[in-house]
Order: C-alpha cells, then structure tokens, then sequence
C-alpha cells in the first residue's frame, strides 16, 4: 500500500491540486470535532432510514453504509477525460447490445467469439431481433473505474443491468453540506443533485412509440426487502416515478396498468429493478413472485418502454469485458479513451495455466459474480484459500477470470486513529437516452480496512463523496 | 397516483398506531385499577377483562395460565412474536410506513422511525419491563407526536385520507369494544351505580379514553352508567365517541367520492352508520340492549371497513 498512489499528497509530501483547500481543512480541523461530525452522520443516516440489507447478516436486518467525511476529488480537466472516456463506452456498449439481438456483425466478423455471447446465460434469446424504442439497452450504466497513478484510469468492470449506489452519492452530498457547509464555501463543488431530473428525461427520451403526451413513469421494485429498496424509493420521490411492485401491475391488451385507489392507470416507462429472469413468470421464470404476468409481450408489442432494457446482460458479463476497448474500435473506430485492466481468461488454457502459477499476484473473479462475493485475492490470502481456489478454478475453468492486483489510488480517511489513507475505487453514473448525460461526481467507495483492497459496502466497505471541482 | 396496495399500507399502518395507543391506555388503567383492588375494594381480575377488550382471549390462553399484571403486559406490550402485541404493532406500523413512504414527510417518517428504533433499545431494557409506566406514557406521547405531524405536514390529498379512515375506524371500534366489555362485565342487570367499586371502575373507563374530566364537564352529574354509554356513543363534543369517529369517517370518505368523481357502497354504508348515531338516543340504545347495539355496531364498522377494501385497497 506504501506504493499506492496517494490521491491527495505526492511522494514528496506535497498536496496534489484540487486537494489544497481539503488539506487545510484536515489540518485546521481537529479530530474531535470530526470524530463528532462522523457520529452526527451516522446518526443522521440511521433516522432518515438509509439503511439496506445485508443477505446472510447474522442479527443484522439493516446496516447503515459507513460514510468517510473526507471527500474525494476530482479537478474539472480529470473529470473531462473520464467523461469522454465514459460516453466513448457507454456508446460501444449500446451499439454491441444492439448488434447481438440485430445483425451480429460483430460476431460474423469474429471479434467476439459467438459462444461468448450466445451461450451467455444473460444473452436472451426472446429479444432477438425485437428494435427496443431508441435503440437504447443500457439506459443507466455503471461503469467501476479504478486508479493507479495520476493519469492511469482504468475500467474495472461495467454494469449495463442495475447500477446501483446513486442514492448514497446524492446522499452523501447532502449530509456533507449539512455537516460542512464552510467547505462549499471555499470550494466550487459542481452539484449533482440534478441527477433525477437528468435520469427522468433520459427515460422520457426513450418513450414508447404510441404513448401520450406525457409518458408515465415508474420504478419496479422487487420490495421493502430488497437490499437496494431505499434507492428504489428515493428516486422514486425524486423524479416524481411512481415506486410499484409486480403485484400492482397487470397487463391487459398487451398494455401494462397500475392498480391505483382509482382504478386502473396505464404505464408507458417502467425503470426495472428486477431481474431479467425474475421480470414474467409466463415468459421466464415460471416461480417468480416478483413480475408481472404478460411484461414481455407488451414490451414486444411496443407498448412499454423498460430501463435497462431485458438481456443487457450480456454486455456487462466479465468474460465479454475483455473485448470492449475491440468494439470501441470496430462501431466507433477510435481508441479507447479508457483501459482495461489486463485480463486473463481461465477458458484459455495457455492463460489458465498462468493464473494458476501466479494466485498469490492474482486478483481472481468468477465471470458471474456479483458484489465481491466468491473472489481471490491472491496477495492477502493465505496458502490454504489459494489451493481451495485453485480447485475451484480447475473444476470449471471458464467460468473464472483473473487480473493483476492493482495498487488501488487511496485517499485520506477518517478512521479510529485518525486521517490514514485507505483505497478507493469510483462509480460513475452514465444516462444514456436520446443523448448521454454523466452527472459530475458519483460513488466513491472505500475499504475501510487498512490495507484492504475491498470495497463493496455488503464487505465492509464504506462511501466517500465525490467532487469535481473547478481548476 | 395511488397504487391501491400504497393507500392499504397507509390504511392499516394508521390503524396499527391506533391500537398500539390503545393498549397502552388499557394497560395504564388496569394498572392503576389493580392498585385500587389491592386497597380492597374490588376482587375483579381486572386484567382478564383487558385481554377480552383486546380480543385475543384464545391467543393469551395458549400461552399463559393466568392474567395477571406480569403475563398481560408481557404478552401485549413486549412480545415480538405476538402478532397482537403494541410492539408488533408498532413493527408492523414502521414497515408499513416503509413500503409507502414516499407519502411520509420527513417529519412523520421520522416520528415513526425514531419510535420504533427507541421502542426497541427501551424494551431491551429491565427497567422498562419491570416497571413499564414510563413506557407506555411514552408510547402515547410518540403516537400522538406521529399523528401531528401527519395532521401538520401531510399533504391533504388521498393518501391522508386513507390514514385519517383507518385512525378513526380503529378508534371507534376500540372505543365500542371497551365500552362492551366494561359495561356487560360490570353490569349484567342492574341499571345504576351502587357503591365505591363499581365508582372506579367507572373512571377507569373514561379514564383510558381520557374522558374522566371532560365527562363532568359535559353532565354535570355524578358517574351514571347510562351517561358514561351515551357519552361515548353519542356525545359529538367527545373526540372518541362513536358519532365523532364516524363523522369524520363519512366525511373523508365523502372528500374521497368527490375527489374521485365516484361514490360506492362505503359511502353510502358511513352515511347510514353515521345518522343513525347522530340522531341516536340512549333510551333505544339501552332497549334494544347496549351489547346487542355496540356488537352490531362493531359488525358495521367491519363491513365498512370491508367495503373501503374493496372498492379502493384492492
């Protein structure tokens, strides 16, 4: 970690630009104050209710997230770059999602493999050939982008199916202002709080064909017992969406309807958070208590407009992430503004066979894991964890992916002992309707765990907020 | 836009709260009932007639031998995993209010959410459960907290109609069920108050109401059983009276019918229940007989309530 790349101060000692106003604060501030300031946080988040749920928590049925009251900064020339990196990506995804259910030229011309796609277990087979309205199937990307020196920005992973996090970057601006309204004072911190005004015209954007005048709006929600349902219901608020379940839609005539206090009210835009598989029990999984009977015959027959579009999926699998920066050339014809992180795929022997002699360098990942569960990471694992994992990879190869472990930028946190660095990774949050909108800021997370490459907040993890600031 | 199952949430969680109020007030009274039976002026188990008010005989029975002080507040104060209880009552309020909560303002949400964070660190508590006093006086505070700022801060459109329907549907029927149970324990046949006993446990009716004050200003009279039923029944100065609770029942289901440029049977079912006790008097109450009325009445009130589902939860 001594050799990660300190976001804030250089090796000299210096403070980076950007940071100078952040830096006077912490040394001018003393740690009491913020140690009480971190207290007034939690107690804040815990009252308004910004809690979710940890799966298999023991006792736990909500958590707060820990929130980092030191925030992360961004100068407005590196945010230039990620934005156009960010819209450069967004851009390719969508056009390799619409070439997949379309003429699949990409795969004709051999530059991603056909089984990668077509045996996917996202890749949807229904949705072949159906022209979803805009030609947008990934309204709502996250893209995880990590750091390793002052111009080296790489993309860790994409998410084209349900980002979720938005709620605590709008929260946590919130809850700086209220705790530290001197800084914003001192510092032109760009807001994002209009980001669900930015998402709701996106998804207006993409209206179904014959719909109203003023499309309506809602956020499908498999419940109050999702791990996300808080976001789910701020957003709902915010954009004015109505929040429903599947039990309170039904489809008649292949159009969807709500059931209201008034009787039945039609829905042209439904932002899913749903899974693909669990979104129509007469469609795809016959067991799901959580869709609407009938949603995908009215998505075909052009009657419902669904964000992000069903087998989008597709595009965020981790195997299929290896040939991104190749369909940014081949629908794009550019470079990629933004680099992957090094792959290795363990479907290829030769590249199995190097993963396998280099665990302990290695961080390793299964190709449809989610949230940091079931990975390795090979330099803070023991001997035992990497033969257990060695097994796993040699029993079902293909389903692994590796990659080098990054020295993670850090950023100074407030921990126990006082302000330390701890490594940081960032979501931003990429609209892509008509046009692509990317809000100046998003999540930063942060593994709270000294030395800990791990940010997920389901392990531990904690959220800073994020600034752009003017140079 | 109000998804059916939203303005249920609302429907029910107001009504949650409302019985969690009210098993405070009943345990309160009992309580301070229990410490006027020991100065010996009454044998009456008086915390038998507080698990017939609450309805849940069968489900006390089943897990308890006796009613006393300990048992009762046990099973329908503290008790998570008794669906009935005023903690599982107020759970089942927060989660409601959880599902629905972009109805909430932040001042209600907050409310509610604060009391169910506290209940839980106070039960925890020995203290609490050894001597619940300060508990359940809180509880009342924090329901009356939640109910002002719903009144204060709440938008006054559907949603705020539904929660005020199920506040004043509960009301009326906890306030006909303590009246039942009161009134048929302590006097099967005779017709007037004889002697200290029968006194207290008079005042401990209007008292879990909070009505042992306002009762003298309203008849001038000593305690008199058929003035305490009208009181409570008829009285549309006394804010948990029937006729009130139905007034402003049929009220806001009138708002709801003009609101949505429909009337149903609910509202037509509030009128009647509603001018019946408007124009009702305690002499035909009491010759039809109080408990054959206020069993009727109860029955009403539920095929209201059935009917409010209908046409607008589901």
């Amino acid at each position: 970690m001594i050799d990660a790349f300190n976001e804030m101060v250089d090796p000299q000692g210096a403070v980076r630009d950007g940071y100078r106003t952040v830096s006077d604060w912490l040394t001018t501030t003393s740690a009491e104050h913020l140690r009480q300031k971190q207290q007034e946080a939690e107690f804040l988040y815990r009252r308004i209710g910004i809690t979710f749920a940890v799966y298999g928590a023991e006792g736990g049925s909500e958590r707060i997230i820990p929130f980092d009251i030191v925030p992360r900064v961004f100068s407005r020339s590196e945010w230039q770059v990620l934005e156009r990196g960010l819209t450069q990506r967004v851009k390719a995804l969508n056009a390799f999602l619409n070439d997949v259910y379309g003429p699949q030229e990409i795969l004709k011309a051999g530059v991603v493999p056909e089984d990668l796609v077509l045996l996917n277990s996202s890749y949807c087979p229904q949705m072949q050939g159906f022209k979803v309205p805009g030609g947008v199937y990934t309204h709502i990307a996250g893209i995880d982008l990590v750091r390793d020196g002052p111009e080296n920005f790489y993309v860790l992973e994409d998410n084209a199916r349900t980002p979720s996090g938005v709620s605590y970057m709008l929260e946590n601006r919130e809850m700086m202002m209220r705790l530290f309204p001197e800084l914003f004072a001192t510092n032109k911190v760009s807001p994002v709080d209009h980001y669900p005004e930015e998402l709701l015209a996106t998804l207006i954007s993409v209206a179904p064909p014959n719909c109203a005048d003023r499309p309506t709006v809602a956020i499908l929600t498999p419940g109050s017992f999702n791990s996300a349902y808080f976001e789910h219901s701020y957003l709902a608020d915010r954009m004015g969406a109505d929040l429903v379940e599947g039990q309170d839609l039904f489809v008649l005539d292949n159009k969807v309807y709500t059931r209201t206090t008034r009787g039945p009210r039609q829905i042209d835009i439904i932002y899913k958070r749903v899974d693909d598989d669990f979104l129509d029990p007469l469609a795809f999984r016959p067991d799901s208590m959580l869709g609407v009977p009938g949603l995908f015959s009215a998505y075909r027959a052009g009657n419902v407009t669904l964000a992000n579009a069903i087998g989008a999926g597709v595009a965020d699998d981790k195997a299929v992430y290896i040939y991104v920066p190749d369909m940014i050339r081949f629908y794009l014809g550019e470079e990629p503004i933004l680099n992957n992180v090094p792959t290795w795929k363990c479907a290829n022997p030769d590249e199995c066979a190097h993963v396998l002699a280099h665990l302990d360098e290695l961080v390793v990942k299964e190709v449809h894991g989610s949230g940091g569960y079931g990975m390795l990471v090979g330099p803070t694992s023991s001997r035992k964890q990497r033969e257990a994992y060695g097994r796993r990879i040699k029993a079902d190869p293909k389903a692994f992916i590796a990659q080098p472990t990054l020295a993670l930028s850090t950023c100074p946190t407030f921990v126990k002992k006082g302000i330390a660095p701890r490594h940081i990774d960032f979501r931003p949050y990429v609209l892509c309707g008509r046009e692509i909108r990317i809000v100046p800021g998003g999540l930063t997370r942060v593994a709270l765990k000294e030395g800990s490459l791990v940010v997920n907040s389901s392990q531990g993890g904690g959220t800073k907020d994020t600034w752009v600031i003017d140079d | 836009m109000l998804l059916s199952r939203t303005a249920d949430n609302l429907f029910w969680m107001s009504r949650y709260i409302e019985r969690a109020e009210s098993i405070a007030r009943l345990i309160q009274v009992a309580r301070r009932m229990a410490m006027t039976a020991a100065i010996g002026l009454g044998t009456r188990n008086e915390w038998e007639s507080v698990i017939i008010i609450a309805g849940c005989s069968e489900a006390f029975y089943e897990q308890h031998e006796t009613a006393n002080a300990r048992t009762v507040t046990d099973f329908l104060v503290f008790d998570l995993d008794n669906s009935v209880s005023l903690m599982a009552y107020l759970g089942r309020a927060r989660n409601n209010a959880r599902s629905a909560r972009t109805f909430f303002t932040s001042d209600m949400w907050e409310a509610l959410n604060s009391t169910w964070i506290q209940a839980r660190e106070r039960i925890a508590e020995r203290s609490t459960r050894n001597d619940p006093v300060e508990f359940l006086e809180w509880v009342k505070e924090r329901t009356m907290l939640l109910r002002g700022a719903t009144i204060d801060t709440m938008l006054r459109d559907d949603a705020f109609i539904f929660c005020q329907l199920g506040t004043y549907i509960s009301r009326a029927t906890n306030t006909s069920r303590l009246l039942d149970v009161k009134y048929h324990v302590l006097l099967p046949e005779q017709e007037s108050v004889g002697g200290a006993v029968d006194y207290y446990q008079w005042m401990a009716v209007l008292r879990s109401v909070s009505a042992h004050r306002s009762y003298h200003f309203v008849y001038k009279d000593d305690l008199n059983p058929a003035k305490i039923a009208e009181f409570l029944i008829l009285r549309p100065e006394m804010p948990r009276s029937l006729v009130t609770c139905l007034r402003e029942v049929d009220g806001y289901l009138g708002q709801l019918g003009e609101m949505y440029g429909q009337r149903h049977e609910c509202q037509r079912l509030s009128g009647e229940l509603f001018s019946e006790l408007r124009y009702g008097q305690i002499d035909r109450i009491f010759a039809e007989g109080l408990h054959e009325y206020l069993t009727r009445f109860v029955k009403r009130t539920a095929l209201l309530s059935d009917e409010i589902s209908r046409s607008y939860l589901s």
